[in-house]
């Protein structure tokens, strides 16, 4: 149940050591603290995590979708822009 | 009900273990009846994670009973096939639920014991109850935590979250005393350095405890008369009540399963 008293905060785990902290879904708590606690309770139950960030939604700022072409459909035609047309050495070897 | 109640050897040791496991699993089963009542889902699911926390340390209570014992029970046999009289859990967590104040002021009371109780029995001489207190301990001290958090919000909170707590606190206050009794057979038990001496953690937890409370701005009530039974299976009227819908399944369909 959504009130003003428990704004939506946005959940980041961490699932090893070494990866980054990865959006997972976002809840309800009425500060910080209580936030927390609430993404361990929902989001680490099965053992998905060592880290866990909450971050208030309100302190994200998103793309707007209506604004997808202009923001996102010009870097689809530049394939040049991927690293696949360089000749690897064979002493490289795994990269 | 179509099955009889077991019975049990009561040796120390055996009543020691069964008094721990009732506490976890009849506080437990308190937790599991909010769920999907919480005030909010964050909170439902917190709940049901204690719960089920303490139904994982009932459970390896009961299963060490069962074998020190030695009288083909088992962990499913105590839960569902003894009597009210023959429980012997604290008072205080089988107190109804109430209010979402009143369930964290009980877990909150219980919480801070057994934070404490947990750790000093990880140096238990018997190896199994200090492996069980290992990992028991982590869990009561997240419990700990969360209840703590939230007394701190009620108590400080708006002026009806306060009144609730308060009234909590007031009416679960007679029931903590008996956490820190000790009967004959325990004191041996204490003695042998199985067990340790719950009234060594009773500073602690008054300090911490009135340390929360006083915090949140509410206060513990200044009487120190305590109500005790349920060690010995003298219960208030609500674990009844508690157990007919904990064993009607197994009573009224022996051996079920699914």
């Amino acid at each position: 149940m959504a009130t003003p008293n428990t704004p939506l905060w946005e959940v980041f785990i961490r699932s090893r050591n070494g990866l980054a902290h990865k959006h997972c879904g976002s809840l309800h708590a009425s500060d910080a603290t209580l936030a927390l606690q609430a993404a361990r309770d929902i989001f680490t139950r099965r053992g998905e995590g060592l880290s866990i960030w909450v971050v208030p939604s309100s302190a994200i700022t998103a793309s707007d979708p209506s604004e997808k072409g202009m923001m996102f459909e010009p870097a689809e035609s530049k394939i040049y822009r991927h690293p696949t047309f360089y000749d690897v050495p064979e002493e490289v070897g795994h990269m | 009900m179509t099955v009889a109640s077991i019975s049990v050897s009561e040796t120390p040791l055996v009543l020691y273990l069964l008094r721990r496991a009732d506490d976890a699993l009849i506080l437990g089963h308190r937790l599991s009846e909010w769920c999907g009542h919480a005030p909010m889902l964050e909170e439902d699911m917190a709940l049901a994670n204690m719960g089920l926390d303490l139904l994982g340390q009932a459970r390896e209570l009961y299963s060490y009973a069962a074998k020190i014992e030695g009288k083909g029970n088992d962990e499913d046999k105590f839960a569902y096939l003894r009597d009210v009289r023959q429980y012997r859990n604290l008072l205080l967590v089988e107190q109804p639920n109430g209010d979402f104040a009143r369930t964290l002021a009980r877990q909150f009371f219980y919480s801070a014991f057994a934070d404490l109780y947990w750790r000093a029995m990880m140096k238990s001489s018997d190896a199994t109850l200090a492996a069980i207190a290992a990992k028991s301990e982590k869990e009561s001290a997240y419990h700990m935590r969360h209840s703590s958090e939230w007394m701190l919000r009620l108590g400080d909170g708006t002026e009806e979250s306060h009144r609730r707590a308060q009234t909590a606190i007031d009416d679960l206050w007679a029931f903590t005393g008996e956490m820190f009794a000790v009967d004959d057979g325990e004191r041996a038990l204490i003695d042998a350095g199985i067990a340790i001496d719950p009234a060594s953690l009773k500073a602690q937890w008054f300090k911490t405890v009135s340390g929360i409370v006083n915090e949140a701005t509410l206060a513990l009530p200044k009487s120190d008369w305590m109500q005790q039974g349920g060690r010995i299976g003298r219960h208030s009227e609500h674990l009844g009540h508690l157990l007919s819908e904990l064993q009607s399944m197994q009573r009224t369909f022996p051996g079920a399963t699914w």
